[in-house]
């Protein structure tokens, strides 16, 4: 019943939009998705993290074809859609002092977006799971098409082709593991756990749902999609795009992939181990040269993906408890540097890193926030952002030593270059137009006020994420270890 | 039956409308007439009764189809009261259209091949003169004239292969050929010019779905008649055609499909791919839908290759998906085309005018291009699961990448529509209340069926 709710409120909320006045559909927005996170906190209180599917729905949609729509949340679905409710109404308030053209759409389609993206983590029936993917893609697409920079129309095409492509692909992987499943087939998510698949077929199978995963994240060298769109899309489009979109990818290799076809990965997850790692080194190296503020958060984001999913494929505890806390914290540090550029150029009207420079004494507030919510994202002790890498490296390093090497690299090269950015924009010689640089807005303050709570207060206390999520994890390794 | 013999009478009565002068009355009475028609084949539904010594066949397909094609058309009508306007040729339109029709319905049920090439041929020449109704206009002259070469050309092979067929199975009847054919291929006897003949009619019949490559005239033809008519033909024609198609494949072929799926496999693949390859530099919206209808050509055909228990209503949700996307999307063209040119240009600026109605139209072209949750990614769905069980998975590799190249060309309607409009333009594209209401039916009908799919697919499996 719950997860009805969860899914419905935005939905309703998304059409309610659509028929209300400009002036009010931002407050009504807001409203909406604070309700959506009641809901969600509620949910929190009731579970039980001990019982595999809870706050279960389970309604045929295409009986004769075994398809169901059936939907609940174990560990790992609820601290997502936790992410996305908690999110939400950040976002929202981010966008109160921009005035959009068309701003009912504009909130409808991120309410729309709102109820695909928790619909894909809490979906138990594969094609379901697709329908909601796919769900996901349209809005986004919108959003970053009507409200995007100079090149849009082209990169957002480039965008959604990309992403599209590996969806079409893990949809015909889907269909023949369905085809697989015994008697009249089933998508139901027990039914999938449980085909018994010949190696040749997991190959395939491991390259199908790869692809669609690899190019949602990115995991290099199929990212290259993301920096344009990134950078191009309105700031709530990017703080949805890289602070829950990416989170997709990486559920998917969690939920649909390991206990999937565990022999495919034990065959072919070095290769994947492999690509993440080169990616979190390319995009550090990347991200090192920027000049532009936006297209560096985008390349950093690149490598913190590609740590969680090497954590991922590590394929154990360690690893994927940090990719669960990572997910989160990458989640809010990366929605909060997103609106840190935001507040800098609305105010400059560029953002560029040599036309910016010595802000740090026009609003001590702001800096001190910005330097939290950097400490976050270059993973200091005691912020969200160490626990999570901390976790992933002891992973990987159980997986492979110089793998852990390698990819331990994220850390060094992510404090140079988020502390060049922060001495570039903060410190230095003020820039002539430095003095336009004015205090921060009520909203504002709430946004990244709350944005560098829960920075530190997971950071010093991050075991109830690793406490909901454990049984979960432990739950889906199982099936992983089958095969060992 | 009742269907047929009520849209035959119709046909008749629209030409009297001439001589006895109540042609005023006409448009009505069609559209009370094909509603009678729609609900009388719905109310056959599951009799399954063979007519006139097994000469048509009214089963659950036949029915289906007859429904959706006389539905189609009812929709179709709703954008169409131009076409009927001029007082001089307002009852020879409302005939050909109906006579057409008429041909449709003998081709998803006829059981017999003599019935099925009546009915073709009562289609095409209609379609004939439709296709170049517009008579001072030399481009629809054009069209009429290479459809009917073109179009008697392709009859002839079909005629051809009919003949040999004929020679073999020593029958017409659909049931008889099909039994002669299981026996000899059961002792691998099939003599060489059964195969003969069974190509010949493929060729025919791809050519009147316009596969590649007998797809030549479809871009001309579509691009020279009314917009109205080719409406018309790239959704009820077409949808008769693959019904025919499907039918003769299915009852009678099935058992020899080891000769010719591959074959039919390959054609689908290069339907697919140059029709969506094509319509990406198409700058005039006519054109880009005729190819579009060429690529969709192209998955539908997948169907008849899959050819296993879910093909037949896969192939009838596909045509229904197809058909009310393409009848949105024409519907607009049709608005716009008023303005000016066809050019896709003129959509520039039209979600600025009309927001609601270009949803409307979004909706519509994600229901083309297939993405859920909308009937046309159901539809592909259901084509790709028939083809993936029949063990045809490049065919469906095949299918994804055009599928992308599709998206390309769909959303190009989509962004332009979303672009402000360039000052110099004069034009202002606006909708009348029928064209609104056509986009908004088939809008929602297409969503409806995206959340329901089971429905139609469940009606013929």
């Amino acid at each position: 019943m719950i997860t009805l709710l969860i899914l419905l409120v935005p939905l309703v909320a998304s059409l309610a939009c659509l028929m209300l006045d400009q002036a009010k559909v931002k407050v009504f927005a807001l409203g909406t998705s604070l309700v959506s996170l009641g809901i969600t906190v509620y949910a929190f209180t009731l579970f039980n993290n001990d019982i595999a599917d809870q706050f279960l729905v389970n309604y045929w949609w295409i009986q004769n074809l075994g398809i169901s729509f059936k939907a609940g949340m174990d560990g790992i679905s609820i601290l997502l859609v936790a992410l996305t409710n908690l999110l939400l109404p950040l976002i929202i308030l981010t966008s109160f002092r921009h005035e959009y053209k068309n701003a009912n759409t504009f909130y409808a389609l991120i309410l729309f977006m709102q109820f695909a993206l928790v619909g894909v983590f809490t979906a138990l029936d594969g094609f379901l799971f697709y329908v909601f993917w796919e769900l996901a893609l349209i809005p986004i697409y919108l959003i970053c098409l009507m409200w995007g920079g100079n090149d849009r129309a082209k990169i957002t095409l480039k965008f959604f082709i990309y992403t599209l492509t590996g969806s079409l692909f893990m949809l015909a992987g889907l269909i023949y593991l369905y085809l697989q499943t015994p008697g009249s087939h089933s998508f139901d998510i027990d039914v999938l756990y449980n085909v018994t698949l010949s190696p040749v077929a997991q190959t395939w199978l491991f390259w199908s749902f790869f692809l669609a995963f690899a190019i949602k994240i990115p995991i290099f060298p199929l990212h290259t999609w993301q920096p344009d769109t990134y950078t191009d899309a309105p700031s709530q489009g990017t703080m949805l795009l890289s602070g829950i979109m990416l989170k997709m990818g990486i559920y998917g290799l969690i939920r649909w992939m390991l206990p999937i076809i565990p022999q495919g990965l034990a065959e072919w997850g070095n290769t994947a181990m492999i690509l993440s790692v080169t990616g979190v080194v390319y995009a550090s190296c990347m991200a090192l040269v920027q000049n532009d503020f936006k297209r560096l958060i985008a390349y950093s984001s690149i490598a913190h993906v590609g740590l969680i999913a090497a954590g991922v494929f590590a394929l154990n505890l360690q690893g994927l408890q940090g990719a669960m806390v990572q997910m989160i914290a990458h989640g809010v540090n990366v929605v909060g540097m997103f609106f840190i550029i935001d507040i800098i150029q609305r105010r400059m009207k560029t953002r560029k890193l040599d036309e910016l420079g010595g802000f740090a004494n026009n609003s001590p507030i702001f800096t001190i926030l910005f330097m939290v919510i950097l400490l976050g994202s270059i993973a200091l002790p005691l912020t969200n952002g160490f626990v999570g890498e901390f976790l992933l490296l002891n992973g990987v390093y159980q997986y492979s030593a110089w793998m852990a090497l390698v990819g331990g690299l994220t850390v060094i090269l992510g404090a140079v270059y988020m502390l060049r950015a922060y001495q570039k924009v903060m410190l230095g010689e003020p820039h002539e137009r430095s003095a336009e640089f004015t205090g921060l807005h009520q909203t504002e303050k709430i946004v990244l006020v709350a944005i560098a709570t829960v920075i530190i207060v997971t950071g010093i206390y991050p075991k109830p994420i690793i406490y909901v999520a454990g049984p979960a994890i432990e739950d889906i390794l199982a099936h992983v270890k089958d095969i060992y | 039956m009742k269907a047929l013999i009520v849209i035959a009478l119709l046909g008749v009565v629209a030409m009297m409308s001439e001589v006895f002068r109540f042609k005023k009355l006409l448009l009505p009475l069609v559209v009370v007439g094909l509603l009678a028609a729609c609900g009388l084949a719905i109310g056959d539904w599951n009799t399954a009764i063979r007519y006139y010594s097994d000469m048509v066949y009214f089963d659950n397909y036949a029915l289906a189809f007859t429904s959706l094609i006389i539905f189609i058309t009812l929709l179709w009508l709703i954008i169409s009261k131009e076409y009927f306007a001029s007082d001089s040729s307002r009852a020879e339109h409302a005939t050909l259209i109906l006579f057409t029709l008429c041909g449709g319905v003998i081709m998803t049920a006829y059981s017999d091949l003599s019935m099925f090439f009546i009915g073709l041929e009562i289609l095409s020449i209609s379609l004939y003169v439709l296709a170049s109704s517009n008579k001072h206009d030399l481009k629809s002259n054009e069209a009429g004239m290479k459809y009917f070469l073109m179009g008697s050309f392709a009859t002839g092979f079909l005629l051809f292969g009919m003949a040999l067929i004929y020679g073999a199975a020593a029958s017409f009847n659909l049931v008889k050929i099909a039994e002669y054919i299981q026996t000899t291929s059961a002792h691998g006897q099939t003599p060489m010019f059964v195969y003969a003949g069974v190509l010949l009619m493929m060729v025919g019949l791809m050519f009147k779905v316009s596969a590649v490559p007998f797809h030549f005239w479809a871009p001309d033809v579509y691009e020279g008649a009314p917009t109205l008519i080719t409406a018309f033909m790239a959704t009820v024609v077409k949808t008769a055609a693959f019904a025919a198609f499907y039918r003769l494949f299915s009852t009678c072929f099935g058992d020899i499909s080891g000769f010719w799926a591959q074959t039919l496999a390959i054609i689908s693949a290069i339907t697919m791919l140059a029709g969506n390859v094509l319509a990406v530099s198409q700058t005039s919206l006519k054109r880009l839908l005729a190819y579009s209808s060429i690529a969709h050509a192209g998955y539908m055909l997948m169907a008849i290759v899959a050819m296993n228990n879910i093909s037949g209503g896969a192939i009838f949700l596909y045509a229904t998906a197809y058909s009310l996307g393409s009848l949105g999307a024409f519907a607009c063209l049709h608005a716009i085309s008023k303005y000016g040119d066809e050019s896709i240009e003129n959509l520039r600026g039209f979600a600025a005018d009309n927001k609601i109605w270009a949803a409307f139209l979004g909706l519509i072209v994600l229901s083309l291009a297939g993405i859920p949750p909308v009937a046309g990614f159901f539809a592909k769905y259901y084509i790709f699961y028939g083809v993936l069980q029949s063990n045809f998975a490049w065919l469906v590799l095949v299918a994804i990448v055009s599928s992308l190249i599709g998206v390309y060309y769909y959303f190009r309607i989509i962004i332009i529509m979303l672009q402000p409009r360039s000052e110099t333009a004069s034009v202002l594209p606006s909708l009348t209340g029928a064209h609104k209401a056509l986009l908004l039916i088939s809008a929602l009908l297409a969503l409806g069926i995206g959340i329901f799919p089971a429905f139609l697919q469940g009606l013929l499996s």
